[in-house]
């Protein structure tokens, strides 16, 4: 049973390039004929049935100091209020548009200034680290929040593993371009694909991870199957859904919503109470289910961990 | 006849649907998770949407010759404002929830919000002056009085497409639309002055 074999292979044995692209090629045929003998595998894998509509439990999932004891949005609000333009621009077009999308086989680019380029089965990449429950706030930069019970990974843990070069200061992610399954890319309201970055430093801190679930279940495609990044101190769009190109880089990525509008997106993208929105204050934002406005906390409530990351700077100048 | 008064009444049923099923929508929680911001927009569209339908009266009425459907346009009128109305109420009451202080510095540092508030302060003497009494008491002052709702029409567009991050397709149709209706006004205008002017000129 070859492709049983292939999600276990150890990240360090799939560097050598003649051996990962042989596995690439192999992974192929597996998609063409055996996918479902190779789902069972990995924890990640057992999802393949679910993205084909059902909902998946993930096995082994640790649970994490940093997660709030705060009380957790139903299931209702996190997959069915999402802001992923690339399946419509409604809040329940994600829901709806999303459902056929094919999150398996999926592959991810590992580029730039890092030791081990390379393409990576997304069971592959996730197969190396334990997956931990993250219960995170969420702020959305159009003032609403909710509190998401995530399931993934430390994205330091996924950098280390990489093995980026000295020079790299960067990380930019990059979305799935597929306007034949991603209907809101036939609409050009942003530059598709979508990007967005971190600062080395911000990537490397323990809060952010890359989620491949939530509520202890596969990630739904409208919350950004299969794998996804969540920052939880700053606003949402920094949150890219759907990742296929991860590239370190030495220069500061263009994130989309920057390019669409500079002057009302910046790269840093901090939850900052004092520095309004042009249009709108985002002194107080709405908990879903609550009726009256909360007040919206510094860095989103974690500034205790990463007020540290910017204390050098000047947040209203670097929104 | 017959059939007028049955356009009228239908319209006038089928305008009320938007508020019945904002309502039954909130109360079934099918207003999605978060339904103060869908009661704001869906009120807001509404609102906008009568409006715009008020502006077609004119245009109608002239191309079909058909006058008794002047009589639709003071009822599209009062409809706007009262949608109107629903989204103000909303975003006072269950946005802000009465805190005065912020709705006032979102209207005078909010462009959309100043934009909003001009809208409402514009529909507000027309729905008033609508009576009979009022339109005969104002005379030829009314006609021109109510050629505010052309600057309404324009201020409540320019307000959706301030709302709007980047996905402009609605408001685009909106100002679409008005265009062409103020577009046929402005044209008959200037049919109505061309023939002056250049008979004075021959
Ligand atoms: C005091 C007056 C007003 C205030 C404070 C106000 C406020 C707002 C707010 C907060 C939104 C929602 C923005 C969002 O979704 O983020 C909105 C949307 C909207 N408003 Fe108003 N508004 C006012 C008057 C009006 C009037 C008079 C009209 C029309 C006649 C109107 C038409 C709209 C439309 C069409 C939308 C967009 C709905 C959508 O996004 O689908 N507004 N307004």
């Amino acid at each position: 049973m070859l492709i049983r074999k292939t999600p276990d292979i150890r990240y360090s044995e799939v560097t050598p390039k003649g051996l990962y692209l042989r596995r690439r090629e192999f992974i192929h045929a597996a998609a063409a004929g055996a996918i479902g003998a190779a789902a069972t595998l990995s924890p990640v894998g057992t999802a393949r049935a679910q993205a084909q509509g059902g909902r998946a439990k993930l096995p082994n999932v640790r649970k994490s100091a940093f997660s709030t004891t705060e009380k957790i949005n139903p299931y209702e609000d996190v997959t069915g209020y999402n802001n992923f333009y690339e399946f419509g621009t409604d809040k329940d077009d994600p829901m709806r548009n999303g459902q056929k999308f094919i999150s398996r086989p999926w592959t991810i680019r590992v580029e730039g200034l890092v030791k081990t380029p390379g393409s990576y089965d997304i069971d592959t990449f996730v197969k190396p680290h334990a997956l931990e429950e993250r219960i995170y706030r969420l702020r959305c930069v159009e003032a609403w929040s909710m509190v998401i019970p995530w399931v993934g990974i430390p994205l330091a843990d996924v950098i280390k593993r990489l093995e980026p070069l000295p020079g790299a200061q960067f990380v930019e992610f990059t979305t799935l371009l597929d306007p034949k399954q991603m209907f809101g890319q036939r609409i050009p309201v942003l530059d598709w694909p979508y990007i967005e970055g971190l600062r080395m430093d911000e990537a490397m801190h323990p809060l952010a991870i890359l989620a491949v679930g939530l509520y202890g279940e596969v990630l739904p495609n409208q919350n950004g199957a299969p794998i996804r990044l969540v920052v939880p101190w700053k606003y949402g769009f920094k949150g890219i859904k759907s990742i296929v190109r991860i590239r370190f880089t030495d220069k500061q990525p263009r994130n989309s919503w920057e390019v669409a509008n500079p002057r009302e997106y910046g790269f840093y993208a901090n939850v900052n109470p004092t520095v309004d929105h042009p249009r709108w204050s985002q002194a107080s934002e709405r908990r879903l289910g609550e009726f009256l406005r909360r007040k919206t906390l510094m860095f989103n409530g974690y500034g205790d961990q990463v007020a540290g990351l910017y204390s050098a700077m000047d947040l209203r100048r670097a929104f | 006849m017959k059939v007028f008064t049955l356009l009228r009444r239908t319209i006038f049923a089928a305008l009320l649907v938007p508020a019945a099923a904002l309502v039954y929508w909130t109360l079934t929680g099918e207003a999605g998770p978060n339904p103060i911001d869908f009661i704001t927009d869906t009120t807001g569209t509404t609102a906008l949407s009568c409006l715009v339908l008020s502006l077609t009266v004119t245009p109608l009425r002239r191309l079909s010759g058909r006058n008794e459907l002047i009589k639709l346009r003071r009822m599209l009128g009062l409809y706007a404002f009262f949608y109107a109305c629903l989204h103000v109420l909303t975003w006072s009451v269950l946005d802000w929830f009465f805190d005065w202080e912020s709705m006032a510095a979102d209207i005078v540092k909010r462009p959309f919000i100043t934009l909003g508030m001009t809208t409402f302060l514009l529909l507000l003497p027309l729905a008033i002056t609508s009576t009979e009494g009022w339109i005969r008491r104002l005379g030829r002052r009314w006609t021109r009085l109510h050629r505010l709702v052309y600057v309404a029409a324009i201020t409540a567009t320019i307000h959706f497409w301030w709302v709007v991050k980047v996905d402009f397709r609605q408001p685009r149709l909106w100002a679409l639309a008005l265009s062409v209706l103020l577009g046929f006004r402005a044209w008959w205008t200037l049919q109505a002055r061309v023939p002056r002017s250049s008979a004075g000129s021959a």
